[in-house]
Order: structure tokens, then sequence, then C-alpha cells
């Protein structure tokens, strides 16, 4: 173990009966350096403030309680190290600040049942088998056990719908977390209702069309689900199984997206809005003007996986053409091209395939 | 006034399974959890699920095994409902849609685990529990018969003028009120207490709350001194990592890299029984065959690379993430840690306690299926089979009875308690240190190595505890998500935990199962083959110790050798 170290911890505080505005405090914390930014947030709790509010239980990326944004950034604070955190942090303070696109409660805790778990119970979250079950167990190829327990390894802990930019675009859509949900029964060889689901989800306006590719919930999840990935899954067993269209034509904007990153590695903000908009989007006309800088703001961040990690956004933005580029043609074409791999799982990549070990990078924006 | 036929508390996996089957039976149920179900404990459970189902074994063999796992501690009678219950259990979660591991002919595939005479453990790669804990909430949102009140804290059960439970006062923790819960049955499942130890590989919400709330009430609790200690736990943290990894092959070492199993267990090696591995590495350290950290190796890379990838993966992340380890490379240092409690709150085979009205299941129950040690894969199935089983119980139980009218006293009780809490000077030690205190001393004390003199010292600081966290200092005196009263009232909780399991240590005078006592070193079946149980003898008094037999159907106690 490493020798003690002191860190900065800027939090975002919230008191719903203070009648105060949420503001930031300064703690300091003493701590090996390996320890996660929950052991720091417990040690000012134990501490100093034990009113410092957070939920967490299992302190190892299991029981998804821990979901917080640390330095901007949407994780789980018990499985980001203090010295990582460290390295993201700007004038040497780790912020921590509760998730995106849910209400704060108190301090680090937002509601999730106002936004996360209303989606998940939105894509009928059980399964659905024909008639009687048999005897014995349901036959089924080992592969598809292992295929969709790439979902059922979601630990529900709203970190990719924190990050998710059409989330914040358009407060409606499903989101990662319950779209990945879905195709946990998508991919279920018991499920019987697999066209009705594809079905509801393509028409929904807010559903697998409303999703820009944006690799945000690949890059925060914690625990490798990839939900755009299971998102483009629905998608391909959408149209190649079912011959179901998107009738709102969210493609379009979803395109839109595709075109401009694989081309350029990053948005091009000039480009973004008549592209988007020009093709008839989920964005269709009802977002307001804040909804769109916002999204244009935070464009970047969302694209920081793709550039792994080794551009600033300023300089994204301002220099379309950029090295980066390169890493995203690859990443893309890895994603896009290799469908045979990507619908099985990382489960059983090890030996053939680096899979495994290029989600982590795509994921790892710190290290 | 909330009522319910059927009021669970706790919503792990005994929690939820009991709701379920309360509700199949046509009650009216309620489901209490202080977190989110799917952040309970049970998400932890990496290993897998035993059952017999496999037609080459058999659920005496499952049942066998148990018994003797369970250093002829467990209650035979019990067993063999868990064990022969087993492969429907199984069955009827595969049905719901738990993404069990296959095998190439797509049936159910399974792994070995320890004590263990066939490979019986069916297992959703190394996410078993959380994978059946997810799909039972799948299941509780289709059915919305099950009302669910999510991140409610329990503080007291409640009883009638005859003594029989008839509610349960409860903290909703977003707003703060206080509610008192009318119930004609109650069943607890709060889970275990392991953060009365520290380190543990339990989680903070593992409190033991349940076994304080029905011992106040006068329940008693039974083999509250079998607290198993996990061979293989990250040295500081205390996280798990799964016997699964032993399951699949991997080896243990010491300093000098030799695999010491050979000289403990030579038949079973790293795969006897989870007492018997402890033991030996904790002999290995004292010894000063461990590594300066005070560990001895598990080297998982004798395990195929693609083998961990497929069934180990998050063994792989914790490596990765906590240790700094890349499993497939190199062997990774670990040592027992706490991890379960065999003991709880003493319950029959349908869940029932010994006070009408209220039942008990899953690892704050204790049935006694698992005895003096545990296997592994089997604390999953207790809480099914019993889960199911007392709800089932109290579901049929409900009709036709009257709804209870608890009394508003209970309630107010509760409030004066709370506010006294606030109301506290500011001059007490914190809530944290003497937490701190509180898991040192019993894991310095009561850990796999205990003896008389260490035990009395360790009571003594408890003692001294309970005075100190009846004035510990709250910073919070906020209604909405107050964790530091919760905090507040949890620790006392874990001191009625910390001061049964040390009393019942102290009483078994003889070394069984988790309980290995230097100062009697040999299991003495004469004397000591029978439960140690406990009762509150009013304030400040020591609790009160009876015996109770040990049920015998078709296993008469042998010599324990893996
Ligand atoms: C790391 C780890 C790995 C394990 N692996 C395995 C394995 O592979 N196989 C196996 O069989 N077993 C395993 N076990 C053991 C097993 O997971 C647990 O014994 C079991 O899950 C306990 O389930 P439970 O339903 O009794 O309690 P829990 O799942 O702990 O649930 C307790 C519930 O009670 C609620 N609660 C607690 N207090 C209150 C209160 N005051 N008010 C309201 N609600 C309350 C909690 O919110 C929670 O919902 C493992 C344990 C650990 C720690
Ligand atoms: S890819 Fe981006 S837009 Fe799509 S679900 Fe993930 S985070 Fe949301
Ligand atoms: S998909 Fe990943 S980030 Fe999203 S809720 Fe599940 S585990 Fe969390
Ligand atoms: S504390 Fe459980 S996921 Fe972080």
């Amino acid at each position: 173990m490493a020798e003690a170290q002191d860190f900065t911890l800027k939090i975002r505080r919230f008191d719903p009966e203070s009648g105060e505005q949420a503001h930031w405090q300064d703690f300091g914390v003493e701590l090996d350096p390996d320890r996660s930014v929950l052991d720091g947030i417990l040690q000012v709790k134990d501490r100093e403030d034990a009113s410092l509010a957070i939920r967490c239980s299992c302190r190892a990326a299991i029981c998804g309680s821990c979901g917080v944004r640390i330095n901007g950034k949407s994780a789980l604070a018990c499985n980001t190290r203090l010295s990582d955190a460290k390295q993201t942090a700007s004038n040497g303070a780790i912020t921590v600040e509760p998730m995106g696109n849910m209400p704060v409660i108190k301090d680090l805790i937002v509601d999730m049942d106002a936004v996360h778990w209303k989606k998940i119970q939105r894509v009928v979250p059980w399964l659905l088998p024909e008639g009687e079950p048999p005897e014995r167990e349901y036959i089924v190829p080992a592969e598809a056990m292992i295929d969709v327990t790439q979902s059922m390894a979601c630990i529900q802990c709203g970190v990719c719908v924190s990050a998710c930019l059409s989330l914040e675009v358009d407060p409606e859509f499903i989101g990662p977390a319950a779209l990945a949900k879905a195709y946990r029964f998508v991919g279920d060889p018991r499920d019987d209702h697999t066209e009705e689901r594809l079905r509801d989800l393509a028409e929904d306006p807010h559903g697998i069309y409303d999703c820009t590719h944006c690799f945000a919930c690949i890059e925060v999840c914690p625990k490798d689900v990839a939900p755009m990935s299971q998102i483009m899954r629905l998608r391909r067993r959408a149209t190649a199984d079912f011959g179901i269209k998107d009738s709102n034509n969210g493609y379009g904007h979803e395109k839109g997206f595709v075109d401009i990153i694989e081309k350029w590695g990053t948005l091009h903000e000039a480009q973004l809005l008549p592209r988007s908009f020009g093709q008839g989007s989920a964005i269709r006309g009802q977002v307001e003007p804040d909804a769109v800088k916002q999204l244009l703001r935070d464009m970047p961040t969302a694209l920081r996986g793709l550039r792994a990690g080794k551009i600033t956004p300023k300089k994204a933005l301002m220099h379309p053409k950029l090295p980066g580029q390169k890493n995203v043609r690859r990443i893309f074409e890895e994603v896009e091209g290799k469908k045979e791999r990507l619908e099985l799982n990382l489960y059983i990549v090890g030996d053939d395939g680096d899979q495994a070990e290029g989600a982590q990078a795509e994921g790892s924006g710190e290290s | 006034m909330p009522h319910h036929d059927v009021l669970v508390i706790g919503a792990g996996l005994a929690g939820q399974r009991a709701a379920l089957s309360a509700a199949e039976q046509g009650a009216n149920v309620g489901i209490i959890s202080k977190v989110h179900p799917v952040r309970s404990h049970s998400n932890a459970a990496q290993g897998g699920i035993n059952a017999a189902l496999d037609p080459e074994d058999s659920w005496e063999s499952h049942a066998f095994d148990t018994v003797k796992g369970s250093d002829y501690l467990g209650d035979q009678d019990a067993i063999e409902i868990m064990c022969r219950e087993a492969p429907d259990e199984l069955l009827e979660l595969e049905h719901l849609g738990v993404t069990f591991h296959r095998d190439e002919t797509g049936h159910l595939g399974k792994r070995a685990f320890g004590g263990a005479s066939a490979a019986r453990t069916y297992y959703v790669a190394d996410i078993t529990g959380q994978a059946i804990l997810h799909v039972l909430y799948e299941q509780l949102m289709k059915h919305d018969v099950v009302h669910r009140y999510e991140e409610w804290f329990t503080t007291a059960l409640v009883q009638d003028e005859e003594g029989k439970v008839s509610g349960a006062v409860t903290r909703n923790i977003r707003d703060g009120s206080m509610e008192l819960f009318a119930a004609k049955s109650v069943i607890l499942a709060t889970g275990g207490n392991g953060q009365v130890f520290n380190p543990t590989t339990n989680a903070l919400v593992c409190t033991g709350d349940a076994i304080a709330m029905a011992y106040r009430i006068g329940a008693p609790l039974m083999d509250m001194e079998m607290i198993q200690y996990h061979p293989t736990t990250l040295a500081g943290l205390g996280l798990l990592i799964t016997e699964g990894a032993r399951g699949e092959g991997a080896h243990l070492y010491n300093a000098d890299g030799e695999r010491f199993m050979e000289k403990y267990a030579p038949n079973k090696m790293e795969l006897a029984s989870r007492d018997v591995v402890s033991r030996a590495e904790q002999t290995e350290i004292n010894e000063g065959r461990g590594f300066p950290d005070g560990t001895v190796a598990l080297d998982i890379t004798v395990v195929p690379r693609k083998r961990i990838h497929e069934a180990l993966r998050e063994i792989l992340n914790v490596g990765r993430d906590f240790a700094g380890v890349d499993i497939t490379k190199e062997p990774i240092h670990i040592k027992p840690g706490n991890h379960y409690a065999m003991g709880g709150v003493k319950s029959d085979t349908d869940g029932l306690t010994s006070i009408p009205g209220l039942y008990a299941v899953g690892e704050c129950a204790c049935v006694s299926v698992h005895g003096g040690n545990r296997l592994g894969a089997n604390s999953l199935l207790d809480t099914l089979i019993f889960g199911r089983r007392a709800g089932a119980h109290a579901g049929k139980r409900s009709k036709g009875s009257p709804m209870p009218q608890p009394s508003r006293a209970s309630l107010d009780d509760e409030e004066a308690r709370i506010r006294a809490i606030f109301d506290r000077e500011r001059s007490g030690r914190r809530v944290s240190e003497i937490k701190a205190e509180l898991g040192a001393t019993m894991d310095e004390k009561c850990s796999v190595y205990r003896d008389e003199e260490g035990l009395r010292e360790a009571l003594e600081v408890v003692t001294r505890l309970r005075q100190e966290a009846k004035v510990a200092t709250v910073d919070d005196r906020g209604t909405i998500f107050n964790q530091d009263l919760l905090g507040a009232l949890e620790l006392q909780f874990m001191i009625d935990n910390a001061e049964t399991i040390l009393v019942s240590a102290i009483e078994r005078k003889e070394s069984r199962g988790a309980q290995y006592r230097t100062d009697f070193p040999d299991r003495n079946d004469d004397d000591w083959l029978k439960h140690i149980t406990v009762q509150p003898n009013g304030d400040g008094e020591a609790p009160e110790i009876e015996y109770s037999e040990v049920t015998m159907t078709q296993w008469e106690p042998e010599e324990r050798t893996y």
C-alpha cells in the first residue's frame, strides 16, 4: 500500500431544508491514493460532517448506489481511484457533484425513481415467455445466455443516464440503461415478444432511434454493459429480422452525428445544427435553444472516449481535422464492422479477441 | 396507517422471494427496504447457487455435504427440506428469466464449489446473486400487487398486549416521516451483520438490524457465535474473491511458494470447507509463512484465460480496480475475512420465530441449515427456499384473520427515541469512531482463532461502546435523507449483535465449525452438540443463555476431514 496523501474534494452541497442554493464546499482528506473517491467522501462523513449525503453500500461497484460526477464525468465514486481523479482535476481539487439528468434530492443523492426507474419500467422489464414453462429448464444455446449476460451485468447505477447526451436534449428518451435492459429480453431466446418489443421501441419517438450514437454511455459504464452497442443491436434486429423502419425518421438525426464524428473525429459546431435539424431528427423542434447550447457544450465530453483522452475539448472544437480522428475511425470500424463479434459480448472474448481491452480503452478516459 | 396482510422487512433475495410467494397466496403484501431493493447485499453473491439437479447427483448427497460442512450443528430436517426443494426452486428461477450459464447442449451448466462432493453450483458468470435479485425485482415490477416501500428504514417491531407481532415502526428516509405499519404477519429479511466486524466482505448496509429488533422484543437468537471467515478476501478493504476462483482450479500458496493446503486437506485441497481453509491460511500467516502484509497468495493464473473472462470477470475487475493486480498474469494476495453470519433469529422451517406473527428468513435468520459453517452457494439457496416457504405460510395464514390495530404508543416511543438522538449534546464520540473500534475489536478477538480471555476483553469493550453509542454525536438534524441518524440507529443494532455473538462464543467451550477456541481446540460432541440461544434479560443485564437440541434425521456425527 502506498503512503497516504492529501486530497481536496470539492463537493456540491444541497440541503433542501435550508432554503439555500446548492453550493460547493471543499474538504481535505488524507488517504492512500489507490483508495476510491467514495472512501474520501466517507472519510469526510466520518471525521468532519456526517450530514454529507451519498448513497453507497458495497464499496465494490456492485450495488450501483454511488453514481456521481467526478470532475464533470459521470462515474461510480467507489471505483474511481483518488489518484486518477486527481489527474483529471483542475486546480488540484477533485470535484464531486450529483449525477446529471435527474433531480437532486440532497447533496449527492438524486431522484432515480423519477427518471431511471420510470424508464426501466417503460420497457416492460420482465420475461414474457410463451405458454407454460417446460418441466425442466428451457434449452437455449450457451452463447445466447452469455450474450444477454452483458446487459444482465447492468447494476442500474444510472451513470449512463447521467452522461447521456440525448437525454439531456430529450428528457423523454428511454435512455441507455433502459434500452440495454430491453436488449436483455430481446436477446433472450426464451422471450416470446421479440417483434412487439422491437416495434414498440422503434416506433416510440423517444426509443432506439433517439440515441445519437455519442458513445458517452459506453465510456462511462462501470460494468462494460456498453448500452449504445445494445441499442445498435436492437436497431439491427429491428431492421434485419423484422424489417421495422424508423417511422420517426430519427435515423437522419443519428446519422448526422455519426457521419460527422466519423469524418472529423469530433463534432464541428457549424455542421451540427444544419445536419441534425436538416434531416428531421429526434430533436424535431421540441427543444429550446438552451438545450441545443447545452448539447454543443457537452459534445466534447461525450466524445472524450473516442479521442482516448488525448485532446482537450477546446482544441477538439477549434480544430476539426485533428489527429485523434484516426482513433475515432478505428473504433467506429471496430464497433460497426465486426458485427459478429459485437453480437457476442465481453464475457467470452478473453482469448480470441481484444475487444475487452478495446472496450476498456474506450472507457478509461482517466488512465 | 399503512396495513398489509404480510409485511416483509428487507428486500434482498429472502425478502423479495417471501413477498412474491405471499402475493401468490392472494395476500396483500408490503415490502420495506432501507436501500432500493436491487442495492441489497444479495447482489454481491458471485459464485452461484447449489442444487442437486443433475440426475447423477442426489439431494441426499447435497444434504450430507451440508450436514458435514455444518460440523454437524445444522438441523437435518431443515437441511433435507432445503436440499430436496433446491432443484425445483432453481428451475422456477430459470423460468422467471434468470440467465443461468448453459453447457454445450443448452442445458444448465454447473461448477464445483468448496465442501461439495459433486459439482452442483449453478451460476450466471460471476454475478449470480445480482442476476437473481434483478430478476426477482422484475417480477415485483410486474406484479404491482406487492406494495414497495423503497428507502424506508424500520426502527422497531410492534407487539400487541398478548405479545403477538402486529406491525413495525418505519422511517421514510426521503422525507423523515415516521409511520406505524399494521400487519397480520411480519417477515424479517434484513440480511447479515458483517459490519460488526472490520474488515468485512459485507456491504455497509449489513448491520444486523432485524437480528437486534427481534432480540429486543424477546425472540431468541441462535448460533450467534458462528461467524464465517471467508478464505479469500483482499487485505484492508475486505473485498471478496469468490470461491468460484478455487472452484475453477486456482491454488493457494504461502510466501515460501508452498501449496500449503496439502498439509491441511490432502484430498479436497483448496476446495475443503471454508472454516478449514481459513484456519489453514491463518496458521500459515501466524507461523510466519505469509507475506509481510499478512496474507497468502491465490494463484488464478492456472485457470485458462478464456475461462477467467467467461466465468470470473468480476474478479478480474476487482483485482484490477481494487488491488491493481491482473489476475490472469499474477497471483493476488488474500487473507481470511469476515463474511457471513450462520446464526440469527431462531426460526423453524416455515420461517416462524418463537414470537407469534413474526417470521425470519435469509441471513438474519437461523433455521439452522448452516450450523457451524456454511457451504459456499448454500446461502442463496437458504434465502430462496425459506423465503418462499415463509411467504407462503404467512400468506395463507392471513386469510380470514382480522387486521391488528397496533397501538400508537409504539410510534410515539420511536419518535421520542429519535428526538432524543437529535437532542444529544455534541460532546460524545462520533458514530464512526465507535463503529471503527467495534469492528477492529471484533476482528481482533472474535475471528478465526478465539480464546476466553480475548472474548471477555472484547465483551468489556462492547459494553463500554454501548454506553458511548447512547450519547454519540450526530451532526445532521434534518429530516430528508438523514443518513447520520440512521447510522446512529444502526450502531445500536450492531452493538446488540456484537454482544450476543461474544456471549455465545464465550459459552461454547469447544471448537466446531467457524468457532475455533485455542483454549478448547477439540470438538466435543458429548457436551456441545447443541445450539446456543440467547435472549435479552432486561436492561443492563447479560443475555440469558439457553440450549436447544440439534435435529438429527439420518446422519450421525463423524470426524470431519477433507
Ligand atoms: C461478497 C459476498 C459474496 C457472496 N457470495 C455468495 C454465493 O456465491 N453464493 C451464496 O449462496 N451466498 C453468497 N453470499 C451470501 C449471500 O449473498 C447472503 O447471505 C444473502 O444474499 C443474504 O440475503 P438476504 O436476502 O438475507 O439479505 P440481503 O440481500 O442483505 O438483504 C437485506 C435487505 O434488508 C434491508 N434492510 C436491512 N435493514 C433494514 C431496516 N432496518 N429497515 C428496512 N430494510 C432493511 C436491506 O435494504 C436489504 O434490502 C455472499 C455474500 C457476500 C458478502
Ligand atoms: S450513445 Fe449517447 S445518446 Fe446514445 S444512449 Fe448512449 S449516451 Fe445516450
Ligand atoms: S448500463 Fe452501465 S452505467 Fe448504465 S445503469 Fe447499467 S451499469 Fe450503470
Ligand atoms: S458503493 Fe456500491 S456501487 Fe459504489
